[in-house]
Parts: C-alpha cells; structure tokens; sequence
C-alpha cells in the first residue's frame, strides 16, 4: 500500500504543458500560403510607393550653397577667415510660388556632428540650470571648461562651442526694392528641449546666475543675450542653441533655422527674384565642409525623400516578382501536398 | 552475486592507478598493544564530520567568484568590463556590468542556495545521535564526533555513521545483513560476518575488553574492496591475526536490517575518508557536439569582433592622416591626448573599438543556453509515456548538459540481458548426461507432483545415471549464493520468484541463480538455507540433508563459474562447479562431454541461457591443499585478487561433468520494435553481451537485429582457428566491398550483420602485431563494421566494452555514440560513450547512478531519441544560430556607423538599448522557443524514424548553415543601417519641419532590429502555443512600453537625458512608420522565399512530414528502409 502511494507520487504530472501537448497553431510557410501573400503584400506596397513617390514629387525644394569656394561665387570674398564680420548677398529666382509653408535650413556637410568626444562634450546639468555646475563643469567639456584664465566656461563644451553662428536675411526684391521676408524662429526647436529638457536657472534677472562665467571662446556674446527680441528665448532654452545641441545623426544634414508662414508669405514664396543676406561666419573650408541655405516645404511624410516612395515601389514589385517565379517553381516541382 | 564480483574488475579499472602509499594501523577503543608489539603510534586520522558543502560563511564570495570567473566566457565579459572601468570607452561600464553581475548574481544565488542546503543537510548528518561503548558502557555521543578507534553499536534500521569492522552481531552466526541502497542502489540483503574471534561477544563490557589493532589500506573508492588485517592480543599470547576483507567492512551509508544490533569498532575511515565520501567525486563532463560547434563558431565570431575593430582602428588612423579631419576646429583634442604616443592610441582606440562591438558575443547565450538544457531536460522526467507503473519510477535526468546529443547518436551498443532482455530469468530444462528434465509445474490443469513431472527422454536408469542424477541436483541446489528470506523480515524490492510458499523465497543479486534453485525446487529438490555454515536440502523423498558448506569459490567475469566446496553427512568433499561452457569444458576430464555439448548448443540457438555443471570430488588431502592455497590467498595484502584467482585456477580442474541447464530471459517488450526504429532512424545497433554466440544471436534474431534477409558475417575464434585473423578479415572486407560496388546505390542492398567474439575482438585490437602483414587490423575491422547495419559482440568482458565503444568514437568519422545498459558491467562502456543509459534495471542501479540520463525500459529508448532527442537538437540549434544571428544584426549597423562618424566610437544605440538588447528585449521569446518549439508533431517523429536522419551529423550547425545565418544578419544588418541613412538623407521626417538627431537615428535602427530577429524567429515557430504568442508579442509590447517610459520621464539619479521624448518623436512621424514596416519587411523577405523555395524544390524529410500532418503520411512517404522481414 506504501508502494502505490509512492508511485502514484512519483508519477510526472499529466498536464498539457508536461506532456507537450499544448494545443498550438502550426502554420507552414507553404506555396499555397506564400504566394497569394506575396501578391498581397507586393500590390500594397505598390500602392503606398505610388502615393509616396506622387507627394514628395510635389514637394519644391531650394538649396544654395554659399560655402564660397568658387571665386565666381558671391560669397568667396568670406571664404577667408581672416574677413570679419563679412556679409554676402545670394540672389535667385522662383519661376512660380513657392508653396508655405516653407522651412529655412541651413546644411553642413562634412562636419561630423557626431564624433564621439564632440558629442559627449557637454555638461547637462549645467543645461538643466544645475549651479553647481556652472562654478564647476563637467569634465566631459575638457578642453572647453575653462578658459586660460580659469574661469568657467558656461555653456562649456565643444558642442556650445562649436554654435553654427551665420545668420541670414532673405528680402524679395520687388522692382529694385528690397521687401524684408519675416523669418519665424519660434517652434524650430522639439517642444520638450525647451519646456522640459533644458532650463535656464531661476535665477531673475538671468544675468546675474553667469556671474563668474565667461561665455564660450567662439560666441560673439553671451547665452543670456542670444536673442535681444524675445528675452524667454535666451540662455540654455534659445531656440537656435537646442536646435545645434540636438545632434545630427550623419556628417551631412540640415538643421531648422527658420520657418516662412507669416504676413505676405503665408501661402509661400511667390514667383520673384529674392536676394539672401548672409552673415558669413562659421569657418569650413578648413576641414573642407560646405555650407548651403535650402527652402523646403513638407508634406504629410516630410521633406523630400524619394527614396522611400521608390523603396517601396522596387519591394513592392519585387514581391509580386517572386511570387510569379514561386508559382513556377511550384508548378514545376508539384509539392506533395496539394495535389 | 554476478554483478557484484564484475563490479570488482570495474572498480579496478576505473578507480585511478593505486598507490599503496602506507597501511594504517588503528587502535580498536584507543587501547596500546601489550608492550613488545609495535610502538603505539598514535596517527592522526580526520573527525567524523561529513563536509559536503563547498564553501564557508567566509570563503564564499572569494571563492565563488574564482569559480565563476574560471568559466573563459565570464572572464572575456570581465576583462571587457574592466577595459570600459580603465580607458574612456564608447560605452559606460554599466553597459557590460550590468549583465554581468546580474549573471554573476543568479549563479551565485543558485549556488550559494543548493550550498546552504547541503550545509543543512551535512548538520543533521554530524549531528545525528550514534552510540559509542566507552569503558563498558554504551554512551551517547554525535555522530561527527566520533574518531578512528571507538566501537560504536548500531541497531536494526539505524544507518552505519562511518565505516565499520563488524565485531560481533545480535545473530548468533556472527552476521548482520545489511542493505546497500544509499550506496550503490542495490536493495538486496547483503551479509557481513563478524571477525571470528569476537563473534561471540555479547555485552559491552566483553566488547570493550577487546584488545586488538586493525591495520588495513588506506582510504580507497572502490566499495567492494577492503583489504586488512585484525591482531588479537590475547594475555601474554602470540597476537592472533585474521584477515579483513570486504564482507567484514559495513560500509557508511549502508542500513543494518534483520538484526538486532551489532557492534562495530570504527575501524579504518571516518568523515570525508569513508568509501561513501570518496564516492562523491563529481563524474567526468561530457561534451556534447553542439556545444563543440557552439565553441568554434564564438571563435568565429571573437576573431570577427577583433578583426572588426583591427580594421576600424586601422581606418581611423588612414582617414585622419589629414590634420583637418585629424582635428577640426571644432573638436579640440585634450591636452593630455595631444602628449599620448600615437600607439598607446592606436590600442586604446583598439579596446574602445573591442567594447564597443563586444556585444557580439554575447553574455546571455551562455545563459540562455544553460536555462534551455536545464529546464528543457524536465519535459524528460515529466514524461508520462516513459514512466514504468511496475518500477513506480520514470525516465531520470542525471545531467541536462547532452539532451542534444541524443538527437545525434549514431551508433547505439546496447548490452543484451536486462537491456534487450528482461533479466527474468525462468528455468526452462536441465540435462543430465544427455537426459532432459523439464519442470511441468502445470500440466493438464492440475498441478503434478515434482517426481511425476520429469520428462525421462532415456527410461533405463541406471546405477551410473542415478548417481550423476542425485550429483546434478544437489550442484545446483549447493552452489549458489541464494539467500533464503522469511517474508515478514523483508521489505524493498523483491526478489526471486514467489512460490505460493508465503513463509519464505529466494533473493540473489543474480537472477539466474534464483531461476536455478526455483526450478530445482520444481523438480523435488528444495534449498531450505544456510545455517551454522551447514546448507540443508529437502530432497525428493522429503527427506533433509546437510551439507557442511566449507568454501565458496565466488563468481567472477574473468572466471565465468563460481564453485563451492562441502563435505556431505557421508564425510565425503565434494566440490561443485557451475559456469559457462566455455570455462568448463576444457577444465572437464569425463564425463558425456558430446552429449551435453550438443544439448547446450541446442538450447544456445533458442535462446537460452546455458550453464554447465561439474563436479570433482576431493580426498582428505586434497581438500587440505585446496584450503590451504586459499587461506593463503585472502590472508594476503596485497595482490589478493590475482592470488585468489591463481588459487581458484589450481582448484578448479579435473572436473567430472554432470550436465547444464538452460534459463529463458524473455525479451523485453517492444524491444524488436524499438530496434526497427533505430534502424530505421539510420543509427547503428551493436549489441555487447558477455553471453555465448548462440545464445546472443537466438536474440538478435528475436529483437529483430538480425533478419532473416541479413548476411551473417562470423568474425570468432571457431573460424581464426580455422583461418588467420588475417585472411578472415580480408575476406569479410572483400565480401562487404564487393557488394556495395554491387549494389551501388540502391536502396535494397543487402545489409550485413557481424558476429564477434571477445577473443577474436582482442586479437584485432591488438597493436600491430610483427609479420601479420601490412597491418592494423583495427581499420579494416572498422571498415567491415561501417558496411554493417547491424553488429553482435559475444563473450565481451566489461572491459572491452568500454574499449569497442572507445574504438568507434575514435574512428575516423567521429561518431556520436550511445551506450546503454541495465548492470554493473555496462558502467564502463555507459561512461565512454558520449551518451550513456542505464535501465534501471534488476542488477542493481549502478547502472543508472552512472549514466547520463536512466530509463525504465529499453522501449523507452526510441521516445528519449526519437522524440526528445530530435526535439532538443532542434531547439538548441535554432538558439544558437538564432543568437548568432541576432547579435550580427544587432552589432553590425554600429559598425557601418563608425565609417559615418569618423571611427569615433560613436555608439549607435543608447546605452539602455544595449544594455537590454540581449537581456530582455530578445531572450525570452528564443528561451520559449527552444523549450517549446516542436517543428513536427510527436506522434509523425515517432511514426517516422527516418526523419531522426535529417538531423543527424550535427546538420543544423555546420559551417555552410551557419555561414547563411552570419550571412542572414549581415544582410539585415546593412538593410538596418543603410534603409535608415538614406531615410535620414538631408531631409526632415516630421510635417513641422524639425529634425531629428543621431539618436533617433539609432533609436529607428534599433525598433527595426528589435521587430526583425523577433519576427525572424516566428517565421520559425512551426508551433504556436499560447506561450510562444504571450512571449514574442509580449516581448514587442515590452520593447515599445519600455521605450516609452524611458523616454517619456526624466529620470532623476541619471546623469543624461539623451533619450528623452525621441522615441515619441519618431513614433508622432510618418515616414518612420512607413520606413520601419518596410525595412522589416525587406530584411524578412529573402529568408522567407528561401523557405519557399527550398520546401518545392528539395523537400527534406521533415519538410514533407510537416505537410503530411493529419493526413495519411504512410504512403505519401516510403521509408528507404524497407523492412523486408518476415
């Protein structure tokens, strides 16, 4: 009796799960699933790459570079970093509106944003208004944390450092009158950088938390004096600062500068002759970037990309290939089970 | 018993090289020798405390942690970390600590728990109450503190605390019986004597008047072996000495049953020197072939990561020759870099490169892998189908570290009685003189009586006949072993044959024996037992006889017989023999050796298990020599073993041969159809057996080994007497050869069968003999035996077993090798071959404590194989290709990244990400897979062994699969880097005109990885259960919650807030959906029309079965294997 006991007990218990007999689905990746899934999926693919290639066709997209290597180019008297304060006029033309709203980059090519060290070369506590940190900063800003004179550099870093600091004008000229083009600068930057992210220290007037501090080797002023218009548009939450600290991902890209939506240019840029004042600079030459302004405006999926609508063109018609030479191999080798 | 004596030789073998560095000399109750003996040296021997724990309190973590980092991939993720902890690396520390500790952690936490317990457990040993005579009086005292010398009294059911010489016993034959099951599994009643001497003590005050010294070996392993010696020093006397051998040892471990109490003297081991200690030592690790190729495609993938970033290294130092790219304005060097030599550089970029891509190999997979076989080899145990109702006991699981390797046997040896074979033995016939008797025990419905039952075939009786008749009987009732137990008494299994008498039956380690003295009982003659060394019979006429029993010449395998000596009530000695016809026939000088020959051989054909018997008688001087050479013998100390059986040599001639017997051993159930099966599957069967060739082959034939249509090739002694071993295998080869040029191809070929014997097999084993030619034989045999399907060695010693096994796993192919068996004398061929089975079986469980995974039934075999085998190998193949692949996948965008970011280390993913990776985000959902996935059903795998074929030769992790999988990621790699960068191509993503940063970049590389090897391995689930749906979804919804909380809080204690609001970002745009579906879709889409394809264009086997699910498969798919039989 002790023995049936015990064997009843050493029994393994008699579950599904025990026994591997969980009820299961057995899909089988057979022609006769496959192909029809293929067409499916192929004339889907088809569909969105036609609806994605017509959009970003419509899309209007300017770029000027104004690197100024060409000496036929009007920027080339900047091109020498030795020219302070140096200012070139790009003119050109639109032969018909350019839709709005339009969006105001600027480009650097071969400017490697993403270099390690560059990247990590920042202090974010001292962007989050941390000041603590702003006496001592991180010694990730190594060699932007202090100057020669020991000072702290705030906002330290090569990133701060480094701040694109061209600016541009963009005017129409309407019959030999040059009619200013106003640029929105508000909302170029992510929401959250600039609510959330990155805060100035409440300190009032914001002055007085630099106290101490001296500003980056390369600005011409002050983070507390980015934008004399707009005083909620200074220190670590101007816009065009997060816009720079917010790296790019490939060593050529584009950042927002401004956006063209407003008064007479709501609807866009009208067909006319427009000239580009720019305030020539941010030095490339010297490790052979270029430098370029381009006007784009977006659709629903963005700035223009063709590559996305011939991506899935090319896969969708690549599928509805295969499923054609599928059917035939099919066909030809009669696979055993459905016949 | 049988088994008990191989076991010996085992042990010989096995145990490592004997060093007799020194006997010990011990004190029996602490007393010095009488003055004159040897000095009294007091040694000093270890305390009776059990340490079976490996760490302390306070070694532990020290020593855990060497243990652990002793592991080379622990140690490669340390150095890595300590790399990032030293030079200024891509990656923080955390990113490879992280796992690492938490690795570490687990492991420690397991280890450190299955320690406390044996901690526990060790406790409650030390400390458990034992008895100890001290000055004449019993005294209570703990087991650990006991030391070498005390006498310790033991009662019924109490376990022995240490090994022990018994000095007396509560019985008055001075013997104890004792069970050995803790030990060696065996629950028969074992009997141990007292020394002779003090057999007679009663009372501890007798006991402790003992003065005496014990010397013996010192500690040894092997449990059936002891040898010592007992000086008795009496007043003013000469010391009597008396030799010590196993039968005098109670071993620790072991239980006192059927006796009152006994007293013992601690007498040579305590603590950690006991046999049962020394028998603890872990086992050898075997090395499954999955884990071999696992070993040689990580170091593929070490010399990748290194060339990986030898070549990133490299192309940063080309790519900054010039000075503006070397450092742009806006990236000044530090100070301290600008001093650095440009080689300490060029390193340390080197090993920032090495962390960066470090995660190629990857952490988890060792743990992984260790999860899947150590919950995977439950679904064994668990195994209703495997599970005996007779034994009350499934299939076990001894280590979890081969259940893949039983998806790749190719070779099966199998040992015959009790594996193939029932090992119940029955007793068929006996022939005396050419005479046969057959027990009816039932004929025509009513039961006859024992006389009436004998079947004369010769009905003149003669006086001569008569004589050799009552001789015959009396043999077998005498020589044995048998041991008579009274019903209440016992308890466990048991043994022998009930008899319908409820008062007593027979237990032997040998079941033949039992058959043999049941079947005597049958024909009139009952053994009654054993007492007062006089062995009492109950002959036909119901009359009792005594026979004074005098020596027992015990069995060994080596021997093959086993003989006592008695001296009749007439006065007469007499010594019987029974054993083998082999070991027999040549030692018998009359007798009807041409009749009995042919009768033997008869029943050899059949089936049956034969035994001879003989007998010589011995003059009173005779006897004297006889006694003399073996007291000789086993009064020795060293080489008793050789001494004993050159005495049993000069004993056992001249013998008169009386008759034999015959035993059926029935097949075990479905053990033909099993064998079908395995053939089928395309594995090899060879059977081992110490059994004669008819005997074995009968059975080969029954289980379907041999068939009627299989060429019997014969390689034994009759024919290399005839022959030269030489030109007998030639001509086999040639045979084999000519048939398969023959056949060529086709799929009836004739399949051939070989027949050796042990003699023969040790002629061609040995190593290149002079003038036999150009040869070693050992190739040619090996080439005979791949042509054969099926193999049958005879007359096998537990030795060459071992060394047939270790033959074929050397030859030239490298075969993966199954070895199973039920006794003692299979452990050495279950130990050499890289999977071992033991049965638990009737010989004890030596067998199964041994193996790798033990089984009820031999029947069992084609489920554990087919099924479990095939499934495990099929699950950890898919995880280790699938984690190959995933981390290809994972950790080759960041490379292309480097050639974007100007070689500088930039991390692609964020830390998180990598961190997760591997840890969270992709290891439940392979886990799952390989624990559940089941590519064909059960029921189609066992229907169709074939299919176990598709996988053999380790055929899911070669170079050219793992080649397409590398190849796979690489391919999804580039798809992930390069869609994402022309994506990311000067444009903006969003309809507000912002863009997105490198991390975002990352960020949308990483959720297409992520959703790519996770949908990667569904496309590979044949079998969704609820648990791989829960895991793969589960596993996607956890990466997009985690996502979403990591970037959507700002996370105090964290030094950077990179991540923040980027995964919404790139969820809140478009074109990164529609870029991430179609990215997946591209990386997915070559691997599925590569499954498309190959299924219509070269089905596999499984393939097909996949499809015939349901339907009628049998005739869709004939098996190449045509069973012609019957």
């Amino acid at each position: 009796m002790v023995k049936e006991e015990q064997e009843t007990a050493n029994r393994p218990d008699n579950t599904a799960f025990t026994q591997q007999r969980l009820p299961a689905w057995q899909p089988m990746l057979s022609a006769g699933i496959v192909i029809p899934g293929f067409v499916l999926i192929g004339l889907a693919f088809i569909g969105i790459g036609v609806a994605l290639f017509v959009t970003t066709r419509s899309i209007q997209v300017l770029e000027l570079d104004y690197s100024g290597v060409e000496q036929s180019s009007p920027c080339f008297k900047c091109s020498d970093t030795s020219t302070k304060n140096c200012v070139c006029n790009m003119n050109f033309n639109l032969d018909k509106l350019f839709e709005g709203p339009v969006f105001f980059y600027y480009g650097l090519s071969n400017y490697f944003q993403n270099f390690r060290r560059y990247g990590v070369s920042k202090d974010l506590d001292q962007l989050s208004g941390n000041l603590d940190n702003f006496e001592n900063p991180t010694d990730d800003c190594v060699p932007f944390q202090y100057d020669a004179n020991k000072k702290p550099i705030v906002p330290c870093g090569a990133v701060a450092n480094s701040i694109f600091n061209d600016t541009f004008k963009l005017y129409q000229i309407i019959g030999g009158t040059k009619k200013p083009v106003p640029l929105d600068g508000k909302g170029i930057a992510w929401w959250t950088d600039y609510n959330i992210k990155n805060r100035n220290p409440s300190v009032t007037p914001l002055k007085n938390a630099f106290n101490g501090t001296v500003q980056p080797s390369n600005w011409p002023k002050p983070a507390y004096e980015l934008d004399p218009t707009d005083p909620a548009n200074n220190g670590f939450i101007n816009q065009d600062f997060l816009v720079w600290m917010r790296r790019a991902a490939l060593p050529n890209f584009r950042k927002l500068y401004r956006r063209i939506a407003e008064e007479d240019y709501a609807q866009g840029l009208p067909a006319g002759n427009y000239s580009l004042e720019i305030a020539y600079n941010y030095p490339v030459l010297s490790f052979d970037g270029r430098k370029k302004v381009v006007l784009s405006n977006v659709s629903w999926m963005g700035g223009k990309n063709e590559f996305l609508g011939i991506a899935y063109l090319v896969i969708g018609s690549l599928c509805v290939v295969m499923s054609v030479v599928m059917l035939i191999v099919y066909a030809k080798f009669k696979f055993p089970d459905e016949e | 018993g049988v088994c008990a004596y191989v076991r010996t030789l085992l042990f010989l073998y096995l145990s490592r090289p004997e060093i007799w560095v020194d006997s010990r000399t011990i004190y029996i109750g602490h007393k010095e020798p009488p003055p004159g003996a040897e000095a009294y040296i007091p040694q000093r021997f270890p305390d009776n405390r059990i340490v079976s724990s490996k760490y302390t309190f306070w070694n532990f973590i020290p020593k855990n942690l060497f243990e652990q980092f002793r592991r080379i991939a622990n140690f490669y993720f340390l150095v890595i970390f300590l790399v990032q902890l030293i030079i200024d690396t891509p990656t923080s520390p955390v990113t490879s600590g992280l796992p690492l500790f938490f690795v570490i952690t687990v492991t420690a936490i397991k280890q450190g728990y299955e320690d406390w317990l044996r901690h526990k457990a060790d406790c409650s040993i030390n400390e458990c109450p034992v008895d100890v005579v001290q000055r004449g009086k019993v005294v209570r005292t703990q087991s650990h503190k006991l030391r070498v010398g005390d006498i310790v009294m033991v009662r019924e059911d109490e376990t022995f605390p240490c090994d022990l010489i018994l000095l007396s016993s509560s019985r008055p034959d001075g013997t104890c019986y004792v069970t050995t099951a803790s030990l060696d599994g065996e629950s028969s009643h074992k009997t141990y004597y007292a020394v002779p001497d003090t057999m007679a003590f009663r009372t501890e005050q007798e006991v402790d008047s003992l003065h005496a010294t014990i010397e013996c070996e010192q500690p040894q392993p092997d449990l059936y072996k002891f040898v010592g010696r007992i000086n008795i020093y009496k007043d003013r006397e000469e010391p009597v000495a008396r030799t010590l051998g196993a039968e005098n040892l109670l071993l620790r471990g072991a239980t006192l049953k059927n006796t009152q109490y006994i007293y013992g003297t601690v007498a040579v081991y305590t603590g950690m020197e006991t046999k049962m200690a020394l028998n603890y030592q872990s086992k050898s690790q075997k090395r499954s072939a999955v884990e071999k190729s696992m070993n040689a495609f990580l170091i593929v993938y070490l010399f990748i990561l290194i060339s990986k970033a030898v070549i990133n290294t490299v192309l940063k130092y080309a790519w900054q020759w010039s000075p503006d790219r070397d450092e742009p304005w806006y990236n000044h060097r530090t100070e301290n870099e600008r001093q650095r030599h440009v080689v300490i550089r060029a390193f340390t970029d080197f090993l920032a490169f090495m962390v960066l891509f470090n995660y190629i190999i990857p952490v988890s997979m060792y743990v992984t892998v260790e999860m899947q076989k150590f919950l995977g080899s439950y679904f064994i145990t668990w195994d209703e189908e495997m599970f005996d109702d007779e034994l009350g006991e499934g299939a076990q699981v001894n280590t979890s570290d081969l259940n893949e390797e039983l998806g790749q046997v190719e070779y099966v040896f199998t040992d015959k009685t009790g594996t193939l074979t029932e090992n119940n033995m029955e007793f068929i016939e006996c022939c005396v003189d050419g005479n046969v008797y057959i027990p009816h025990a039932i004929c025509n419905g009513q039961i006859l009586s024992a006389a009436s039952s004998i079947d004369m075939i010769d009905s003149s009786p003669g006086g001569y006949r008569r004589e050799h008749e009552d001789l015959f009987f009396r043999a077998l009732c005498l020589c044995h072993t048998v041991q008579v137990k009274e019903e209440e008494t016992v308890d466990g299994i048991k043994r022998g044959i009930h008899q319908g008498r409820p008062t007593s039956f027979y237990i032997s380690s040998s079941p033949d024996e039992v058959a043999l003295v049941e079947g005597m009982k049958r024909l009139g003659y009952t053994y009654l037992r054993l007492k007062d060394s006089y062995m009492e019979i109950l002959n036909k006429d119901d009359e009792i006889e005594r026979f004074q029993l005098l020596h027992v010449l015990n069995f060994d395998s080596v021997r093959r017989r086993m003989s006592v000596i008695v001296k009749s009530s007439s006065g007469d000695y007499l010594l019987f023999c029974k054993g083998a016809d082999s070991s027999i026939f040549p030692r018998v000088v009359s007798g009807k050796v041409e009749q009995v020959r042919a009768r033997v051989e008869q029943n050899a054909v059949e089936g049956l298990r034969t035994l001879c018997v003989a007998y010589k008688k011995l003059s009173e001087s005779e006897y004297q020599e006889a006694c003399h050479h073996l007291t000789e013998a086993k009064l020795a100390l060293q080489d008793r073993e050789q001494r004993l059986a050159h005495a049993y040599d000069i004993i056992e001639r001249e013998f008169v041969l009386l008759g034999a017997t015959a035993v059926e051993d029935r097949l075990q159930e479905k053990a033909a159809d099993t064998i079908e099966s395995l053939h089928k599957a395309g594995m090899k069967v060879w059977v081992l057996t110490g059994d004669k060739m008819e005997t074995a082959a009968a059975t080969c034939y029954a289980s379907k080994l041999f068939r009627r249509s299989t060429q019997i090739l014969e390689l034994t002694k009759k024919r290399t007497e005839e022959q030269s071993l030489h030109d007998v295998l030639f001509e086999l080869n040639r045979t084999v050869i000519r048939q398969r040029s023959m056949s060529g191809l086709s799929v009836d070929c004739l399949d051939f069968g070989l027949i050796i014997d042990g003699a023969t097999l040790s002629a061609v084993l040995k190593p290149n003999q002079e003038g036999a030619g150009n040869g070693n034989y050992r190739e040619i045999f090996l080439e005979i035996c791949r042509n054969c399907s099926a193999v049958l060695c005879c007359r096998m010693a537990p030795l060459q077993k071992a060394q047939i096994v270790k033959l074929i796993k050397a030859s030239k192919e490298h075969p993966i090798t199954l070895a199973i068996g039920d006794g003692a004398n299979d452990v050495s061929m279950i130990l050499e071959a890289h999977v071992g089975i033991g049965i638990m079986g009737k010989e004890g469980r030596q067998a199964a404590r041994n193996s790798d995974y033990a089984i009820p039934k031999f029947k069992h075999l084609k489920k554990i194989l087919l099924v479990h085998g095939h499934y495990y190998y099929i699950r950890i193949a898919e995880l280790v290709q699938y984690f190959f692949y995933k981390n290809v996948c994972f950790i080759f965008p960041q490379f292309l990244y480097q050639f974007f970011c100007g070689f500088s280390q930039q991390p692609l993913y964020d830390t998180a990400y990598l961190t997760l990776y591997n840890i969270s985000f992709t290891s439940l959902p392979i886990l799952l897979y390989s624990l559940v996935e089941q590519h064909v059903s059960m029921e189609t795998l066992k229907r169709e062994p074939t299919l176990y074929r598709d996988i053999a030769k380790n055929s899911l992790l070669r170079w050219p699969v793992f080649l397409y999988w590398t190849c796979l990621g690489v391919f999804d790699a580039v798809i992930f880097f390069f869609g994402a960068y022309f994506l990311f191509d000067n444009t903006t993503f969003t309809s507000n005109g912002q863009m997105f940063g490198n991390w975002t970049f990352g960020t949308l590389v990483f959720t297409v990885l992520v959703f790519t090897v996770t949908l990667k391995l569904a496309l590979d689930t044949h079998h969704w259960t609820w648990i791989n749906h829960f895991f793969i979804w589960g596993s996607l919804l956890f990466y997009v919650i985690f996502s979403l909380l990591w970037g959507g809080i700002i996370w105090p204690f964290l030094n950077y807030q990179r991540m923040y609001y980027v995964f919404m970002q790139m969820l809140s745009s478009g074109p990164a959906w529609l870029s991430i579906i179609l990215l997946i879709t591209v990386s997915l889409l070559p691997d599925v029309i590569k499954k498309v394809l190959c299924r219509s264009m070269c089905p596999t086997a499984t393939e097909r079965a996949q499809v015939g699910v349901g339907e009628t498969a049998d005739f869709t798919f004939q098996p190449l294997y045509d069973p012609i039989d019957e």
